[in-house]
C-alpha cells in the first residue's frame, strides 16, 4: 500500500471507505474530504449508550445534557450524510460498550484506580466492533476524525502510528492499543492538520456544522458527575455500591480522618479531602481492598517508575531481555534508534495533559514492563495509560499496573 | 442502482389509482365535510363512499368505521376507549408498540394487565387467554397478525373466549388487512385497527371499527366529527386514499391475489433456505400472512446484513428500530424464546402488491450473497483488542 510519509496520510485508490462519524465537526470532514476525493463513502455513527437510561435516577438529570450518541448530535450526522449524497446509518453496539467500557470504568474507580473510558472505546469499540460492522458491509478501510497518523513502513514491515502534525490535538495517547491488523485498515485524514484547517475545509465543503464546539467530558456521563453516574448505574442494575469507606491516612500511618468510598478519590487530587492541616495535602495512593486513601505533600507524589501490563507493541513487536538471541529475524531489529532488544530508551507520557518524559523501558515479570523516568514524574496514577514515543513514532503502550518502590503499593487484583 | 423494497410492513406506496383517486381533493375539491355548502357536500359524500368501502372490506357497517390519523392513533382510541382505572387488560407479549406501550402506559394509570406469552412458533394460546381472565376483566387486545413474523392469530377463538367472559375484544389488524380476509362478524371483535399506509394508502390514515353500540371514550375531543367518537376535521383526500386502497385490497383478495403473492413469498423464502446452511424461518409451521417471512442466518448480525443489503440495493428490515436509528433486538423474536444471538440475526422480508418476480431473483441473488460475505468475514476476525 502507497504511503506518504511527509503528511502521514495515505493515499488510497478509490474505494469503499467508511467514517465513523460523531455529528462533530472532525468527523464530518473526514467524510466530506473523502468524498470530494472520489471515494464511496459510508456513514456511520455508533448507537452506544441510551443516555435517558439514567435519567432522573440517583439524583441524575432528568433532562439529559450527556453528547453521547445524542438524538441531535446523531441528526447532526445524518444531515452531513444527506448534504454529501452519502449513504450513513447508525448501528447498535450498546451491548458491547456497557460490558467493555461502561463496567470497566466503573469497576476501575471500586478498584482505586482512574480509568480512561476513550482508550477502552477505541480498543473495543471503534477499532473492533465497528471495523468489523464496516467490512461486513462492505467497507475496506475505517476513517475516523482522529488527530493522529498512520503509515505503513516498509523498511520495518510495520505499520506505525505517529502524533499528529498538531501537537495541541495529538490523540495517539488513546490509540496505543490499535493492533497492526487494525491500523491497517484504519485512515486518519486529519492527522497532518490543525484544528482551525479542520474547520476551514468544513466550510469549503459548506458544513453546516463548521463552527460547532468540540466535545470535551466523558460522553456517557452527564455534566462528568462520575460519582453520581455510579451511583445510578449500580441502582438501575439493582447492586449495591461496595462499601470502600475507610481511613484517610498519611504515609507514616497517622489517620486523619474517614472518607466515603475510594472512587471518590484521584491520584494528585488536591481538593475535597475533607481534613485541614497547615501545608497542601494531596492523594498519594488509594487502596481499594483495604478502604485506604493516602495523602501526603506534593513531594510525595514523585515516582520515576512505574510498572505496566497489558502491553501492546506498534513500531516494535515486542520488548526482548537483554541478551536474548540478537539474530531473531525480529521487524524491530533494524529500528533505529529504538530496538527490540531492552533496555529501550523512549519518553513516555503517562496523561492525556503530559509532555512525554525520558524514560527506560525493561521487561517485568508475567510479561509486564518496568518503565523508569530520567526524572522523576508526578502523580503517576494507576488506571491510566502510558505510552511510549520514539519521536513521534508511537513505540506502544500499556496500562499503568501500579508505581513501586514508593509507598504507592497499589493492590493490583480485580 | 436497481432497487428493491421488500419492507412492506414498515409501508407500501401508493398505488397509483390511489394518488389518481385522492388528487382531485387536495385541488378542486377541497370542502370540509361539515360543511353544509356545495363543497362540504361534496367532501362529505367522498367520506362516507371511503366508509362504505373500508366496511366493506371488513365485513361491517359503515357506521361502525371510525377514521383515525393512523394505526397508533386507532389501537389508542381501542385501548383507553374501553377500559378505566381498576380494570384488568389482557394482551400478548408480541403486541405492536401501539398497543404495548399503551397497555404500559394503563398500568401506570392504576389498570392490571396480564401479557400472554406465545409459543415457539409466535403464536398465542386460546387457552393462555382464557386462564388470564379475572373478574375484572374488561379487555382482551391481541392482533391478528404479527408484523414481524407474519404470523396469523387465533382471534376466532380469542373472540369466542371474549365473547363467553362479557368482556371487550380489540385486535390491531394491521398487518392482516389486505392481505387476508377479515370478517368483523366472524371475529366477534368489539374493536378492530387497520392503517393506510400498510395497504398502499397514504401514511397518516388509518380507521377503528367499533362494534355498533359499544360505548367507547373518545381520546380526542373538540367537534362532533365521526359520530362525537373522534373529533377534528376529517382529512378526507386521506380517506378518499384508503376507501380506495380497500376497494382494491377486496378486489385483490377475492381475485386470488393472496395465493399469488405466497407463492412468491414462498419462492423466495425456499430459494434462501436451499441457497445457505444454518438459516431458518422465524415463525415456521404456523399460519402466516402471505407477503411475510422472517428468517435467521446464524453467525451474523442482522443490523449489518440490513445494512449491507441496502447498500446493494435491497430494502428489508431487522427487529426494531430505536429513536436514533440504530435497531434493537426484535422483543416478538425474544418473546418466542429465540436466543439473543437469533433473534439479532434475524431479518424480515415484506413483498407488497407492487413486488414482482423480477424483485424476488434478485433478494434471491443478492441474500445469500451477502451473508456469505459477512459470514467470510466474522469468524477470520477473531483478533481480540489487548486491552
Amino acid at each position: 500500500m502507497p504511503t506518504e510519509p511527509n503528511t502521514g496520510a495515505r493515499t488510497v485508490a478509490a474505494q469503499t471507505i467508511a467514517v465513523a462519524m460523531s455529528g462533530g465537526v472532525d468527523s464530518s470532514t473526514v467524510a466530506a474530504m473523502l468524498r470530494a476525493e472520489g471515494h464511496n463513502v459510508v456513514g456511520l455513527t455508533m448507537q452506544l449508550w441510551n443516555q435517558r437510561r439514567l435519567a432522573g435516577h440517583e439524583g441524575m438529570p432528568e433532562q439529559v445534557q450527556g453528547r453521547c450518541c445524542s438524538i441531535d448530535d446523531v441528526y447532526d450526522a445524518r444531515r452531513v450524510a444527506e448534504d454529501l449524497g452519502i449513504p450513513y446509518y447508525v448501528v447498535n453496539h450498546e451491548e458491547r460498550f456497557e460490558r467493555d467500557v461502561v463496567r470497566p470504568f466503573i469497576d476501575e474507580y471500586l478498584s482505586g484506580r482512574t480509568p480512561i473510558p476513550c482508550s477502552l472505546c477505541n480498543n473495543h469499540l471503534k477499532f473492533d466492533q465497528l471495523l468489523l460492522t464496516a467490512r461486513q458491509i462492505g467497507a475496506d478501510l475505517l476513517a475516523t476524525g482522529h488527530y493522529a497518523r498512520c503509515e505503513f513502513d516498509a523498511a520495518r514491515n510495520r505499520w506505525l502510528l505517529r502524533r499528529a502534525a498538531d501537537p495541541a490535538k495529538d490523540q495517539t495517547y488513546f490509540l496505543f492499543g490499535l493492533t497492526q491488523e487494525q491500523l491497517s485498515r484504519t485512515l486518519f485524514p486529519l492527522g497532518h492538520m490543525n484544528k482551525p484547517q479542520v474547520r476551514e475545509l468544513a466550510r469549503e465543503h459548506h458544513l453546516a456544522l463548521a463552527e460547532k464546539p468540540d466535545s470535551q467530558e466523558i460522553c456517557f456521563v452527564p455534566g462528568g458527575d462520575y460519582k453520581r453516574f455510579i451511583d445510578a448505574y449500580l441502582a438501575e442494575q439493582g447492586e449495591s455500591l461496595p462499601d470502600t469507606s475507610g481511613e484517610l491516612v498519611t504515609a507514616d500511618g497517622k489517620v486523619l480522618g474517614h472518607h466515603e468510598g475510594v472512587h471518590n478519590f484521584t491520584v494528585g487530587q488536591r481538593k475535597g479531602l475533607g481534613v485541614a492541616t497547615g501545608s497542601p495535602l494531596y492523594v498519594i495512593n488509594l487502596n481499594g481492598a483495604e478502604g485506604k486513601v493516602t495523602v501526603g505533600g506534593n513531594d510525595d507524589l514523585l515516582s520515576r517508575t512505574l510498572i505496566a501490563h497489558k502491553l501492546n507493541w506498534i513500531s516494535i513487536d515486542g520488548l526482548h531481555a537483554p541478551g536474548a538471541d540478537a539474530n531473531a529475524p525480529t521487524p524491530g531489529d533494524s529500528i533505529k534508534p529504538v530496538t527490540a532488544n531492552a533496555p529501550v530508551r523512549v519518553t513516555a507520557k503517562i496523561r492525556h495533559r503530559h509532555e512525554p518524559a525520558p524514560a527506560v523501558l525493561e521487561p517485568a515479570p508475567n510479561g509486564e514492563v518496568r518503565v523508569t523516568f530520567d526524572q522523576p514524574q508526578r502523580a503517576i496514577t494507576p488506571g491510566q495509560a502510558v505510552v511510549f514515543y520514539d519521536g513521534d513514532v508511537v513505540v506502544g503502550g500499556g496500562w499503568i499496573a501500579e508505581v513501586p518502590n514508593s509507598l504507592k503499593c497499589v493492590d493490583v487484583a480485580g | 442502482m436497481r432497487r428493491v423494497y421488500l419492507d412492506n410492513n414498515a409501508t407500501t406506496p401508493l398505488l397509483p389509482e390511489v394518488f389518481e383517486a385522492m388528487r382531485p381533493f387536495y385541488l378542486e375539491q377541497f370542502g370540509n365535510a361539515s360543511s353544509i355548502h356545495h363543497h362540504g357536500q361534496h367532501a362529505r359524500a367522498a367520506v362516507e363512499k371511503a366508509r362504505a368501502s373500508v366496511a366493506a372490506l371488513l365485513n361491517s357497517r359503515p357506521a361502525e368505521i371510525v377514521f383515525t390519523s393512523g394505526g397508533t392513533e386507532a389501537d389508542n382510541l381501542g385501548i383507553f376507549g374501553l377500559v378505566q382505572r381498576g380494570d384488568h387488560v389482557i394482551t400478548s407479549t408480541i403486541e405492536h408498540s401501539a398497543v404495548m406501550n399503551s397497555c404500559k402506559r394503563l398500568e401506570q394509570m392504576g389498570c392490571e394487565v396480564t401479557f400472554v406469552p406465545v409459543n415457539s412458533r409466535g403464536e398465542i394460546g386460546p387457552d393462555d387467554v382464557r386462564g388470564a381472565l379475572r373478574p375484572n376483566t374488561r379487555l382482551i387486545s391481541v392482533m391478528m397478525a404479527n408484523n414481524e413474523t407474519g404470523v396469523i392469530q387465533p382471534v376466532e377463538e380469542i373472540g369466542s373466549i371474549a365473547q363467553e367472559a362479557d368482556v371487550f375484544f380489540h385486535t390491531d389488524a394491521v398487518q392482516a388487512a389486505g392481505k387476508i380476509t377479515i370478517d368483523v362478524q366472524k371475529i366477534a371483535c368489539d374493536a378492530l385497527t387497520i392503517s393506510g399506509h400498510k395497504i398502499h394508502a397514504p401514511q397518516g390514515t388509518g380507521a377503528l371499527f367499533i362494534k355498533k353500540g359499544t360505548l367507547i371514550q373518545p381520546q380526542i375531543y373538540g367537534g362532533s366529527h365521526e359520530r362525537q367518537r373522534r373529533a377534528g376535521t376529517e382529512n378526507v383526500p386521506g380517506i378518499v386514499g384508503l376507501g380506495k386502497a380497500a376497494e382494491i385490497a377486496k378486489h385483490w383478495l377475492e381475485s386470488g391475489g393472496a395465493a399469488v403473492m405466497s407463492a412468491m413469498r414462498d419462492r423466495l423464502q425456499d430459494s434462501i433456505l436451499s441457497a445457505m446452511e444454518d438459516v431458518g424461518v422465524n415463525g415456521l409451521g404456523a399460519p402466516r400472512v402471505p407477503n411475510t417471512t422472517n428468517l435467521w442466518f446464524d453467525h451474523i448480525e442482522g443490523e449489518a446484513l440490513v445494512i449491507a443489503l441496502d447498500l446493494k440495493g435491497l430494502a428489508v428490515s431487522s427487529g426494531a428500530a430505536c429513536s436514533s436509528g440504530a435497531i434493537e433486538p426484535s422483543h416478538v423474536l425474544l418473546a418466542m424464546g429465540l436466543p439473543h444471538q437469533r433473534a439479532r440475526a434475524s431479518i424480515r422480508l415484506s413483498l407488497g402488491k407492487q413486488t414482482t418476480r423480477e424483485d424476488i431473483d434478485f433478494a434471491i441473488k443478492v441474500i445469500p450473497e451477502t451473508v456469505a460475505r459477512l459470514r467470510e468475514i466474522s469468524p477470520a476476525y477473531q483478533k481480540q483488542p489487548v486491552c
